[in-house]
């Protein structure tokens, strides 16, 4: 519990009771001390010899060493996949494909909390998220690709598909795991084979996912990881054997892949950043919608491409909506990611915490004004306080470029009108959030937002069977239900 | 503000509620469920259920012995143990209130005694009226009465306020509770609006039930109470109490209690003059888990006193 500014209001703690820190312990979890690229069907040495190291970004303490992929490595993996494909995967029947899919998310539901306490050491993010979000999910999506497998002539009447063939996927270090399976999950399904680069800050679950699919006896060469940077990734983009690529992540990143597929005509989808607006109506359930604009920002610490970091709310009730948010940020409890109470956790990088740091600095120079909860932070690590800056304009940096941190930006409106003039006056169009008791106003307000999900009097809800994508510079193509399945089949009719 | 409001005829006065969201009410007080306490503070926390506990029997079949028994357990909950704390108050029906004066005398356990035709409230407000200043006569200090919910429900909400001002007045100096009968009123909207009704009428405790039905408290239920008592406070700075009452057996319930509750109020509410437990075989568990703090092992239920 944190304390509240005011001197009469005190925590739990203050009157003899504590919360225990309630740790997650780590004992099942064998990190080793290296690990080499998954291609082929074996973890094998870089070409080059390079690796780098992997932190836990709650103590700075290094994990592992894990290899750096050179432009051979991918070669080597990019041709493993191609023979593949052609050997064993391209002739399989979709039923045999099933079956290997089923067994990953068996695997995965068996080794769930071994995954989630890597994905909280990797990446920071609190335990309760990894074990109740990311593997349930992640599960979720090898089951629901599995029962597309055989099924896909059904999904797509009247056309002849085929797999694309080989597909380079590079997926980010928000959800690492979850990303993993959002884009395995369906190539194979599909009956693709894949190289898939982890980001470099987060590769140890996508490494133990390579366990798993060793375990299932895959055959060799339908699934490659190779770990890096930057340029592991732009091999994998630039690889003339590469039929398709699929990536998550930053716009600007995503804009230079496209710019790379555009030249060879290659099929593309992308999701990338956002900005949403999470739209509160003066009717709404007012203390849920605080619990949803809690759970909309600062999930995941914020790093979320379809967060709800933009709070609109309505002018009749925005002073007492806005103190509500506040006290209730009082009660959120920031440390220990492993801490099974714990609501933030560390955030990814340095890298990251300097870019929030900035923009956040940038908006109060700009006139915003800052509200942060007298929480403390531990001392080693990457931390940020959630924060909520008011007075913001929609032209300010702060309200138009994406923070990707747990920073909330409140502006106000009067009429829906305007709430849906502002909520569309940006770059993005990944996901919105409408607030209201009124049905009518839902329906209205989502037939204009111009974003690829909307959440109405909820926010980042997730099902394998619901497409998820963005507008505009949030990218395109969808992922999930049958629209996803269309991006990894030719002839399929979406967008490939 | 919310815009909502429920506005009184007479007295021209209106209270602003705001509509409640069933799922993501659920989601938050299942969230707060899951909070572990450090077992360095289980005592204290223990020790402030019992604080905060209506030791309660509301059965045709009391006797003035089971309720001597009661007032003994109620002020000395663990007679080999000192360090535990009384409970708050006894509960019982209006006939046994002067055996619970005499039982609680020269003790801090205040004696509550329902009133205004318990569990119904089905009868004329004068005769309810008449059986509230009778148990005040005969020495109750808190008077637990029922909603009407069979006003408020039909939407006839300036009778079941104007009842609850006439139940106030029939009060006189003791403390009153008002029952909503959270399981008859049928979603958390109508749960919030009675809770502010209720408050708006005068009470100076709402309380989820009866116990008389199979749908009693539950954590989101009472989430949804301490909201509206968080809300009324802050339109008119009064501060009232919350009971929590039906089907809180075990010590873990009465911790998840005083979770929502302090993470919603604050811990001004931590006290028993601001938050109560009504129960009956709650006050057993919490003391076998007082003796295993003590003894490091669980005794047993033929080690604690049947009341």
């Amino acid at each position: 519990m944190g304390n509240s500014n005011s001197k009469d209001e005190s925590s739990l703690e203050d009157f003899g009771i504590e919360y225990a820190s309630a740790i997650e312990s780590t004992s099942l979890v064998n990190i080793k001390d290296k690990y080499g690229l998954f291609i082929d069907g074996n973890f094998v040495d870089s070409s080059s010899g390079k690796s780098f190291k992997t932190l836990n970004p709650s103590t700075e303490k290094p994990l592992s060493v894990v290899t750096e992929a050179s432009s051979d490595d991918v070669d080597r993996a990019v041709r493993s996949a191609s023979v593949s494909y052609e050997k064993y995967w391209k002739k399989m029947p979709g039923a045999d494909r099933a079956r290997y899919l089923f067994r990953i998310a068996r695997h995965l539901q068996e080794r769930a909390r071994e995954f989630a306490v890597l994905e909280t050491l990797d990446g920071g993010k609190p335990i309760k998220e990894s074990r109740d979000v990311d593997l349930p999910l992640a599960a979720a999506h090898f089951f629901y690709h599995a029962g597309w497998a055989d099924k896909l002539e059904y999904a797509f009447p009247q056309r002849k598909l085929e797999p694309h063939g080989v597909i380079g996927q590079i997926i980010p270090w928000n959800f690492p795991l979850l990303m993993a399976a959002w884009k395995l999950a369906p190539a194979l399904a599909c009956g693709n084979t894949v190289v898939l680069k982890p980001a470099e800050t987060t590769p140890l679950t996508a490494l133990l996912l390579a366990e798993v699919i060793r375990d299932v006896d895959l055959p060799p060469g339908v699934v490659n990881i190779v770990t890096g940077a930057g340029e592991t990734g732009s091999a994998i983009v630039e690889h003339p054997e590469v039929n398709k690529l699929a990536f998550t992540g930053s716009t600007e990143v995503g804009k230079l892949i496209q710019r790379s597929a555009v030249k060879r005509n290659l099929p593309l989808t992308l999701e990338l950043g956002g900005k949403a607006p999470h739209i509160i109506f003066e009717d709404a359930a007012l203390d849920q919608a605080v619990e949803g604009v809690i759970n909309g920002i600062f999930f995941n610490q914020g790093h979320v491409c379809c967060a709800g970091s933009r709070l609109l709310v309505q002018e009749s009730i925005a002073d007492y909506f806005i103190d509500r948010l506040q006290k209730r940020i009082e009660l959120l409890r920031v440390g220990n990611p492993l801490d099974k109470n714990t609501d933030i956790g560390a955030i990814n990088s340095l890298a990251q915490l300097e870019r929030i740091d900035q923009l956040v600095k940038a908006g109060i120079d700009e006139g915003a004004e800052v509200f942060k909860p007298s929480c403390s932070l531990p001392e080693n690590g990457y931390w940020y306080p959630p924060t909520v800056l008011t007075g913001v304009q929609q032209s300010h940096r702060v309200a138009r470029e994406e923070i990707f941190g747990p920073v909330l930006v409140v502006q106000t409106f009067r009429t829906a009108e305007e709430a849906l003039e502002k909520a569309n006056n940006t770059p993005y169009g990944l996901s919105a959030g409408i607030w209201t008791e009124k049905g009518s106003l839902i329906h209205w307000m989502a037939e204009r937002l111009r974003a690829g999900v909307i959440w109405a009097n909820t926010f980042n809800k997730f099902d394998p069977t619901s497409p998820f994508g963005g507008y505009k510079e949030s990218g395109f193509g969808r992922e999930g239900g049958m629209q996803g399945l269309a991006a990894y089949l030719k002839n399929s009719g979406g967008n490939s | 503000m919310p815009t909502s409001t429920i506005t009184f005829r007479e007295t021209g006065s209106s209270i602003k509620v705001t509509p409640v969201d069933e799922v993501s009410l659920e989601a938050r007080a299942a969230s707060l469920a899951t909070r572990s306490i450090k077992t360095t503070s289980k005592r204290a926390a223990l020790h402030l259920a019992i604080r905060c506990m209506d030791l309660t029997t509301l059965e045709g079949a009391d006797t003035p012995e089971k309720v001597a028994s009661l007032c003994q357990k109620a002020k000395r909950p663990d007679p080999s143990n000192h360090d535990v704390p009384s409970v708050a108050a006894v509960c019982i029906y209006p006939e046994m209130v002067h055996h619970a004066v005499e039982g609680t005398e020269g003790s801090n356990v205040k004696v509550a005694s329902v009133a205004g035709a318990f569990p119904s409230g089905l009868s004329t407000i004068e005769a309810r009226t008449a059986d509230i200043a009778d148990a005040v006569k005969r020495g109750a200090d808190e008077i637990d009465i029922v909603l009407n919910r069979s006003a408020f429900l039909s939407g006839d909400e300036q009778r079941a306020f104007e009842e609850i001002v006439a139940s106030k007045d029939a009060c006189g100096e003791a403390h009153l509770k008002v029952i909503l009968e959270v399981g008859e009123l049928g979603s958390y909207d109508k749960i919030r609006q009675a809770s502010m009704l209720a408050m708006a009428a005068g009470a100076d405790f709402i309380k989820t039930s009866t116990g008389k039905i199979p749908q009693a408290s539950s954590l989101p239920r009472v989430l949804c109470m301490a909201e509206a008592v968080r809300d009324f406070a802050q339109q008119t700075n009064i501060s009232v109490g919350i009971k929590a009452a039906g089907g809180i057996r075990t010590a873990k319930q009465a911790w998840h209690y005083l979770v929502v509750i302090g993470e919603t109020l604050g811990t001004e509410w931590l006290s028993p003059e601001m938050f109560r437990i009504g129960a009956s075989s709650l006050l057993n568990d919490v003391l076998l888990q007082l003796n295993r703090l003590d003894s490091g092992s669980y005794s047993g239920p033929d080690y604690v006193t049947v009341d």
